[in-house]
């Protein structure tokens, strides 16, 4: 082990902030420029609301380990509670129904959470599908949700801060962005926290945790108010930001599953693992799209198309959980150690 | 209200939930065949009910006899069994039950995908030769497709029983859900063993494939029958056959009463998440189900 280590430590460290500003910087400064206006509208929006869904349920699952098939229940929630938060309250600006949203999901996240303080494993993973089929339910049944629209989808309002319009795809960008960033901050400073310590002592070992004085219950309903917050404010950029409109149909059990499989590929307890996932969930079917038509030409239809990108998603993660375990994150850490070794050797 | 209640309708009603929920059992013994000999909660399950019911009745369309179409979807089965074992069972030995559960989610990706890219997305009917009239019986109505059902359910129920006391290689699944270790041990062959009850596991799927997909039509949402096998395996625990039934006709019956008699306060439409609850309330009152075995992972 610390051979390993000796051989790496000649290599330049630079400070851990200097990635994230760096990123940052060029998210902010240079992509809205050269970017067109479908890498925003159908990669770069998408991928954002992605990101935060898997950082709230990576909270939940990757680092409380309890694991969670209902996160695009509060995707739901987070979007509708907005939404009529929003129209309903008069004068609340948009960034105050925002965050009322995510305190509206968290409710539900401790609510859907407290199966979790006596079931372990499957049978919580069960009981979560729960929350996936009654928030669905509750949205479509009650059209006083969806402000009585026919249709039951509704038109997302503008994204209007301070009397300043976040206009257009390079405007909504900028937006989700910026809340993204916020929130991923938190979150970061969260699990290097004592209480993401007590998250990590909870998953590793229940009984440990509790030995040593950690509130077991407080501490789970926590993960669980904490990551129903994030998701749920993921909710409301992928239905302000991205769609621009607010229907529950998009959030049904499909997107659930591609939140876990989001943070499975992009590694389990890692805030940067989320970005990674979402990066390839969201551009791989583009990808095998434009590869798929390519190839095969007329062949490839879109029934084509949808089947071989399950088949495909499917193999992924099976190859994943075999070959690299702790996601695409640790990949990355090994490419980059690689290569700032070959450097240092040269 | 109380005073004109119906009790013919009420038993009727009572009567097709306990049926149905049968049909929920049917689904739910494949998950327990896997879970009690690997400790895996096979999501791929209802995939591979879609997959079986759609290869037989793709047969049975391309002239194959009733027969042979079920003998070669067996064969088929099994050799999905097998593959399963080599590509994802054995290389995932010894991981956590939970990294394995999202194996089987992805599993069940490949396994949708790949049935449909074969055999196409149409609804196929698919007609088991079972005329669905209704039937008599001390004045109340009870279909008698679901009767053939539950004939049906029971027969699997007995052979497996059979096959698990019995046999030297049920006795052998008995011996690996024990201690794996210790069945290593003694010589027995692991992945003889799952591959077995992987087939297994594929021939639950194709009886309730068949009898679900004359139910509701071979289709895609055929995979969906899982989500309504969930709660009964929380139910009953996830390492019991008998809870499997149990809960199935608890689930089926409280159901249908909850639709009938409740439904209407709520809007209609309870379906999708009462068997959920009905679960969750039970487990809260009692952590280990019905028949589950203490031990697992349940505080």
């Amino acid at each position: 082990m610390t051979a390993i280590t000796d051989e790496f430590s000649s290599a330049p460290v630079l400070p851990k902030w200097i990635a994230p500003v760096l990123l940052l910087a060029f998210a902010y400064g240079v992509v809205p420029l050269i970017g067109s206006s479908y890498l925003f509208e159908a990669i770069l929006l998408p991928f954002l609301a992605l990101s935060l869904a898997g950082v709230g349920l990576n909270i939940l699952t990757g680092y409380a380990g309890q694991v969670s098939l209902g996160s695009a229940a509060f995707m739901a929630a987070g979007a509708f509670a907005a939404y009529n938060f929003y129209l309903r309250v008069e004068g609340l600006p948009l960034i105050g129904s925002i965050v009322l949203a995510g305190i509206v999901a968290a409710a539900i996240g401790i609510v859907f959470g407290l199966p979790s303080l006596r079931l372990k494993g499957f049978y919580l993973a069960v009981s979560t599908l729960a929350a996936q089929f009654f928030v669905q339910w509750a949205l479509t049944k009650f059209s006083w949700f969806s402000n009585d629209s026919a249709s039951g989808v509704i038109d997302a309002p503008k994204l209007l801060i301070s009397g300043f319009a976040f206009d257009g795809a390079v405007g909504r960008y900028l937006f989700a962005l910026t809340v993204v960033s916020i929130l991923t901050f938190l979150a970061y400073r969260l699990v290097s926290s004592q209480t993401g310590r007590n998250f990590i002592a909870i998953r590793d070992n229940e009984t440990a945790a509790r030995i040593i004085g950690i509130p077991v219950l407080k501490t789970k309903l926590l993960a669980f108010a904490i990551s129903s917050f994030i998701i749920g404010v993921a909710g409301v950029i992928w239905a302000f930001a991205y769609l621009r409109t607010v229907e529950p149909d998009g959030f049904d059990l499909d997107r659930s599953f591609q939140i876990l499989f989001i943070i499975i590929i992009g590694g389990l307890a890692s805030i940067r693992g989320a970005f990674f996932g979402a990066a390839l969930i969201v551009v791989f079917p583009l990808a095998l799209s434009r590869l798929g038509g390519f190839l095969l030409g007329d062949v490839f239809d879109s029934g084509v198309l949808d089947m071989s990108q399950r088949i495909v998603l499917g193999a992924l993660i099976i190859l994943f959980l075999i070959l690299e375990p702790d996601g695409l994150v640790a990949l990355w850490d090994r490419v980059r150690r690689r290569l700032l070794f070959a450097w240092q050797s040269t | 209200m109380i005073a004109d209640f119906d009790y013919q309708f009420f038993i009727e009603v009572l009567v097709g939930g306990l049926l149905s929920g049968v049909m929920y059992s049917l689904v739910a013994i494949g998950f327990v065949l896997i879970y009690k000999t690997s400790g895996v909660l096979n999501f791929a399950q209802g995939a591979l009910l879609l997959f079986a019911a759609l290869t037989f009745v793709s047969l049975v369309e391309r002239g194959v006899p009733f027969a042979l179409a079920l003998v070669a979807t067996f064969a088929i089965m099994v050799a999905i069994g097998i593959a399963i074992e080599r590509t994802v069972l054995r290389p995932l030995t010894n991981k956590p039950p939970i990294t394995l559960f999202m194996a089987t989610l992805g599993l069940s990706y490949i396994i949708e995908g790949a049935a449909q890219l074969i055999w196409g997305t149409q609804v196929h009917g698919l007609d088991l030769g079972i005329e669905d009239v209704p039937l008599e019986v001390g004045g109340v109505l009870i279909s008698q497709f679901d009767i053939f059902a539950a004939v049906v359910a029971a027969g699997m129920v007995l052979l497996l029983s059979l096959f698990f006391r019995y046999t030297r290689i049920g006795l052998s699944f008995r011996a690996v859900a024990d201690d794996q270790f210790a069945a290593l041990a003694v010589g027995l062959r692991l992945p003889l063993i799952w591959a077995t009850v992987w087939a297994a596991a594929g021939l639950v799927a194709l009886v309730a494939g068949l009898l679900w997909g004359a139910r509701l039509g071979v289709q895609f949402s055929l995979s969906l029958v899982v989500l309504k096998a969930l709660p009964v395996l929380v139910l009953g625990g996830f390492d019991s056959i008998l809870g499997a039934i149990v809960g199935g006709l608890l689930i089926g019956a409280s159901e249908k009463l909850a639709e009938v008699y409740i439904g209407d306060y709520f809007g209609g439409g309870i379906e999708s998440w009462f068997a959920y609850v009905v679960a969750l309330v039970f487990l809260l009152i009692r952590p280990s189900g019905l028949f589950g075995q203490k031990l697992v992972e349940r505080v």
